[in-house]
C-alpha cells in the first residue's frame, strides 16, 4: 500500500506563537491510501500541524508538496479544492437544522436538497455510516454528529482526510464502525491523517506513526510492531508511572441517589431520568459515557447547583436534595465540574481568590464573613505545593495557567478540603499524561483515606484504572453499577448504549 | 496589519491609566469641538477644569464641588456593586426622585413640628422609597425574566411624572400663592439638611457618600458577599457553583443600588434644592452611571471620578455663562468622557500588535 509515491510531503514546517514554538522543523510524508497517525500529548503540536495542512494557520517556515505539486493553502477553501478534508474534534453543526441542511452549509456548491439527500444516503450506505438526512442534528448522538461531518467531507471526494481525535466522543462499538469506514476509504486510495493519543487505536488502525513532542518530531514507527507502553514512552519521553490502587476497602453507604430526574440545563441538552445508585465510603464509582449524555446535569444535581425533588439525594440517611452547594460543602460533599474556566474557576481572578471560591465553607478563610487574605493565600499555596501546580505564584490569574495546571489546582482545592464525597467530571480532560496520572493518584489516595469518590469521565481506560464499580450514563439514564474488575470492554460498550443508530442498520 | 491580542491577564497599568488617558483625550476632542464652535479651546478647557478650583471665585465653587459630587458618589457607589455583579440598574434617577418624594413627604406631613427624630425618619423613608423602587425591576426580572435594564429605565419616567404630580398636587405649598412646588425645607429647621461646616459644601449627603465609599470598599474587597458579587459578574456559572442564588443576587443588588439613590434624593431635597418641584431632578442618577464606570467600579475610583465629574458640571456651567458655550456642547463633552473611557478600556484586556502584511 505504501509505495514510493507520496501524496503529502511536509518539510521543515515551523510555527511560533508568542512564547511558544508550536511546531519546530516538522517533516514527514504520507503515501496514498496510508493511514498515518500523528501521536503526541496535548500541546505537542499536532493540532497546529494539521491546521497548517488544512490552511487554517500559515507556517512561518517550511514547505509542503501535495500530489507532487507545491502546496501552500491560504485558507481551508483552497485546501478543500486541492483534495484535503478535515473532521474537527469539536463539531461545527447547527442543532436546529437537519442533517442535509448542515451538510449543504459546509459545501462550496451544494446541489439541490433532494439530490443531496440522495447522495448522503448513497455515501452513508457505501461507507457503512448509517445516517438519515432528514433528522434534526439536535436529536443526534455525538457519534451520529461525527458521521455528519465525515459525510460532508466524503462528498467532496478528498485525497487526504484529516481526523482530529475522532474517537474521544464515541462508544467502543461506534469506534469499530468508524474504523471500518476508514479502512474502506484507505483501500480506495484515500490517505488518512489520524490524530490521537489513544495508543491501542493507533496500533489497530494505522500503517505508520509520526510522534511529536514539544513541537518536534521525536520518532516514527510502524505502530503494530510496538507495544502500547513503548508508544506511550516515545510520546511522553519518560517512563510511565503506574497508579497504585492498593489499600481500599468499601465501608458503609455514604451517598444514596434514587429516582433522580432533572430537566435539561440547555435546549437540546439531556434530562436526567430516574437515576439511582449507592455510593460507599472508600469507593470510587466510575461513570462512563459520551459527553452530553447528562454528565453536567448529574454533577449539578449532586453538587447542589440544581436542587432536586425531596428524597432523591441522601447523605448518611439524611435528605439533602433541597440543599444548595454551600450547605452540601458543609456536610462534606465537594465537586469539581468539567468546565475549568468559568465554572470550576473564575478566569480573571487570582488563584488565591479561586481558592476562596469553594474553600470558604470548610477552610477557615473568613472571619464573620470577612475574608482572611493571608489564610486564603496560605490555602492557595498549599494546593500549589501539594499538587505541583506550575505557576509563578498564587497571585496569577486562573486563565494564565495551562489547562493541566489549572485542572490540578481545581482538583487539589477540593481534595485538600478532605471531602466525605467528591464528585469530579472529566478530571483529566485536556491534561497531559503526567498531570493526569497525578490527578488519578490523588483520587485513589483520597478514596484510600476513606472518602467516597464519583469519577465521571469519557475516558474508559481511566475509569477502568481507578474505579471499583462502573456505571454508564446514556441519554440521561444511568445503568446499574457493576464491579469493574469483572467487566469486558465489549460489555462496557453495550452499557454505553452500543452503537447509536446501528439498530436500524442491522435490520 | 494591526492585530489585537488578548492579554493573558488584565493589565493593571492600563486599568489605572485609562481613566487619565480618557480625560486627556476628552480635553483634546472637547477642545476641537469648542474650537469648531468658534471659542478659544484653551480658555474653555481652563474654564472647565481650572477656574472652579483655582480661579478668581474659587472659594465659592470649591464648596459647590462637594455639593455636586456628593450625590454622584453616593449613587455611583451603590450602582457599581450591581454593575460588578452584572445587574444593570439604569434607573437610579427614578430611585433618586422617589427617595426625595418619600423623605420630603414625611417632613411635610410633620410640618411644623420640631423634633430631633424627624430628620432620621426622613432618611429612613427615603431609603425605603429608593429600595422599593429598585425592587420593582428585581421582582419583575426574577418572576418573569424581564430585563432589569429596560424596567429600571422606564421607571425613571414613571417617577418623573409622579414627581410632577406631587409638585402640583399633594405636596404643593399651601402658602405658595399657587406656584408649583412644595414648602422649602431649608426654612424648616428640623427637616433641613444644612451645610455642616460653613463654606465647604459639606452636608449630610456628603457624609453619607463618604460612608458609602467606605462601606462599598469593605463589602467588595473584604467581605465574602462582595467576593461572590464579583464572581457573579465575571463567571455566572462559577458563582452558582460557589453558592450564589441568582434571584437573590438580583434583588440584593437592585435594592443595594436603589437605597443610596433614594438617600441622595433626600439629602438633595432637604439641602441644596430645598423643595420638591417638577424639575427637581438634575440627572445625577444618569451621570452616576458614568461616574461608576469612570471610577472603574472601584469605590476609591468612584470617589475621584465623582469629584472630576462634579468639576465638569461646575466648569461647564461657568463655560456656558462666561463663554456662551451651548449647554448641549457641555453634555457632549461629558458624554465623550465615557466614550473615551470605554474605548481605551479595551487596552486593559487586549494589546495591539502591528505586524507586516505577511506573518
Amino acid at each position: 500500500m505504501t509505495g514510493d509515491e507520496t501524496l503529502l510531503a511536509v518539510d521543515g514546517l515551523t510555527k511560533a506563537y508568542p512564547g511558544v514554538v508550536a511546531n519546530d522543523g516538522v517533516s514527514f510524508s504520507v503515501a496514498p491510501g496510508e493511514v498515518h497517525a500523528l501521536l503526541g500529548e496535548n500541546g505537542a503540536g499536532k493540532s497546529t500541524l494539521v491546521k497548517m495542512i488544512y490552511g487554517l494557520v500559515r507556517p512561518d517556515q517550511g514547505t509542503m508538496r501535495f500530489r507532487g505539486a507545491p502546496y501552500a493553502p491560504a485558507e481551508p477553501r483552497a485546501a478543500r479544492a486541492a483534495g484535503v478534508a478535515m473532521v474537527f474534534q469539536h463539531f461545527s453543526l447547527f442543532e436546529a437544522l437537519n442533517v442535509a441542511e448542515n451538510v449543504a452549509l459546509g459545501m462550496e456548491n451544494p446541489p439541490p436538497m433532494r439530490t443531496l439527500g440522495q447522495r448522503i444516503r448513497e455515501v452513508s450506505q457505501t461507507y457503512g455510516l448509517p445516517l438519515d438526512p432528514d433528522r434534526l442534528v439536535g436529536d443526534l448522538s455525538a457519534g451520529e454528529r461525527q458521521r455528519v461531518e465525515i459525510i460532508r467531507c466524503l462528498l467532496q471526494d478528498p485525497r487526504l482526510l484529516i481526523m482530529d481525535e475522532p474517537t474521544s466522543v464515541l462508544t467502543p462499538q461506534e469506534v469499530e464502525i468508524l474504523f471500518h469506514t476508514l479502512r474502506k476509504l484507505s483501500s480506495e486510495g484515500t490517505a488518512i491523517l489520524y490524530i490521537s493519543h489513544k495508543l491501542e487505536e493507533i496500533r489497530a488502525l494505522c500503517d505508520h506513526a509520526t510522534i511529536l513532542r514539544g513541537g518536534r518530531v521525536v520518532g516514527s514507527c510502524i505502530p503494530r510492531e510496538k507495544t502500547a507502553r513503548e508508544l506511550a514512552e516515545m510520546m511522553v519521553g519518560a517512563e510511565l508511572q503506574l497508579t497504585d490502587r492498593a489499600g481500599r476497602t468499601a465501608g458503609e453507604v455514604a451517598l444514596e441517589v434514587a429516582g433522580l430526574s432533572l430537566a435539561p440545563l440547555s435546549p437540546f441538552g439531556p434530562s436526567l431520568k430516574d437515576v439511582g445508585f449507592e455510593l460507599r465510603m472508600g469507593e470510587i464509582l466510575g461513570i462512563g459515557g459520551v459527553a452530553g449524555n447528562g454528565q453536567e446535569e448529574l454533577l449539578a444535581a449532586l453538587s447542589g447547583e440544581r436542587p432536586t425533588a425531596p428524597g432523591t439525594v441522601m447523605l448518611g440517611g439524611a435528605d439533602i436534595a433541597a440543599l444548595g452547594p454551600n450547605p452540601r460543602r458543609a456536610l462534606g460533599i465537594l465537586a469539581a465540574p468539567e468546565e475549568r474556566l468559568g465554572h470550576a474557576a473564575v478566569p480573571d481572578m487570582s488563584l488565591t481568590e479561586n481558592a476562596i471560591l469553594t474553600g470558604s465553607v470548610r477552610k477557615p478563610l473568613t472571619k464573620n464573613g470577612f475574608i482572611d487574605m493571608a489564610a486564603a493565600r496560605g490555602f492557595a499555596d498549599e494546593i500549589i505545593r501539594a499538587f505541583d501546580v506550575r505557576t509563578p505564584g498564587a497571585h496569577v490569574a486562573a486563565r494564565a495557567l495551562s489547562g493541566g495546571n489549572l485542572q490540578k489546582y481545581v482538583i487539589g482545592r477540593e481534595v485538600l478540603q478532605e471531602p466525605r464525597v467528591l464528585i469530579v467530571n472529566q478530571p483529566t480532560w485536556g491534561v497531559d499524561a503526567a498531570a493526569a496520572a497525578a490527578i488519578r493518584q490523588a483520587l485513589l489516595d483520597l478514596a484510600a483515606r476513606g472518602a467516597a469518590v464519583i469519577a465521571i469521565s469519557q475516558d474508559l481506560d481511566e475509569l477502568l484504572e481507578i474505579s471499583d464499580r462502573f456505571a454508564a450514563l446514556n441519554e440521561g439514564r444511568l445503568s446499574a453499577p457493576r464491579e469493574t474488575a469483572a467487566l469486558t470492554l465489549e460489555e462496557i460498550g453495550l452499557m454505553l448504549g452500543g452503537a447509536h443508530g446501528m439498530q436500524e442498520a442491522a435490520l | 496589519m494591526i492585530t489585537l491580542v488578548k492579554r493573558p491577564a488584565p493589565s493593571r497599568l492600563w486599568a489605572w491609566s485609562t481613566p487619565l488617558l480618557a480625560v486627556l483625550a476628552t480635553m483634546i476632542a472637547g477642545g476641537v469641538l469648542f474650537a469648531l464652535l468658534g471659542k478659544n479651546p484653551f480658555e474653555a478647557i481652563r474654564t472647565i477644569f481650572w477656574d472652579p478650583l483655582f480661579g478668581p471665585n474659587a472659594a465659592y465653587f470649591r464648596g459647590q464641588l462637594l455639593v455636586k459630587a456628593g450625590p454622584l458618589i453616593l449613587i455611583a457607589s451603590g450602582l457599581a456593586v450591581g454593575f460588578r455583579a452584572g445587574v444593570w440598574n439604569i434607573g437610579a434617577e427614578g430611585q433618586y426622585v422617589i427617595g426625595a418624594i418619600c423623605g420630603a413627604s414625611v417632613a411635610l406631613a410633620a410640618y411644623p413640628a420640631e423634633s430631633g427624630l424627624l430628620f432620621p425618619a426622613m432618611v429612613l423613608a427615603a431609603a425605603i422609597g429608593g429600595w422599593a423602587w429598585g425592587m420593582i425591576p428585581a421582582v419583575l426580572k426574577n418572576r418573569f425574566g424581564v430585563s432589569e435594564i429596560l424596567v429600571s429605565l422606564m421607571l425613571v419616567y414613571v417617577a418623573e411624572n409622579l414627581l410632577a404630580y406631587m409638585a402640583f398636587g399633594p405636596l404643593k405649598n399651601p402658602q405658595g400663592f399657587g406656584f408649583p412646588g412644595s414648602r422649602n425645607l431649608q426654612q424648616y429647621p428640623a427637616a433641613h439638611n444644612p451645610e455642616l461646616i460653613a463654606g465647604t459644601g459639606m452636608h449630610w449627603g456628603v457624609v453619607a457618600a463618604l460612608l458609602a465609599v467606605a462601606g462599598a470598599y469593605v463589602l467588595m474587597h473584604r467581605h465574602i458577599a462582595g467576593f461572590r458579587i464579583r464572581v457573579a459578574g465575571e463567571a455566572p456559572r462559577a458563582a452558582r457553583f460557589s453558592g450564589v442564588v441568582p434571584a437573590r443576587l438580583v434583588a440584593f443588588c437592585l435594592g443595594l443600588s436603589g437605597t443610596p439613590a433614594g438617600l441622595a434624593g433626600l439629602f438633595e431635597v432637604a439641602g441644596p434644592a430645598g423643595q420638591i418641584t417638577d424639575s427637581f431632578n438634575a440627572g445625577y442618577g444618569f451621570t452616576a452611571i458614568i461616574v461608576a464606570f469612570l471610577g472603574r467600579l472601584h469605590p476609591i475610583g468612584i470617589l475621584l471620578a465623582g469629584l472630576l465629574m462634579a468639576l465638569t458640571y461646575i466648569g461647564g456651567d461657568m463655560a456656558q455663562l462666561m463663554l456662551q458655550l451651548p449647554a448641549a456642547a457641555i453634555q457632549v463633552f461629558q458624554g465623550m468622557l465615557l466614550f473615551f473611557l470605554l474605548g481605551f478600556d479595551f487596552l486593559t484586556n487586549y494589546s495591539i500588535r502591528i505586524r507586516g502584511a505577511l506573518a
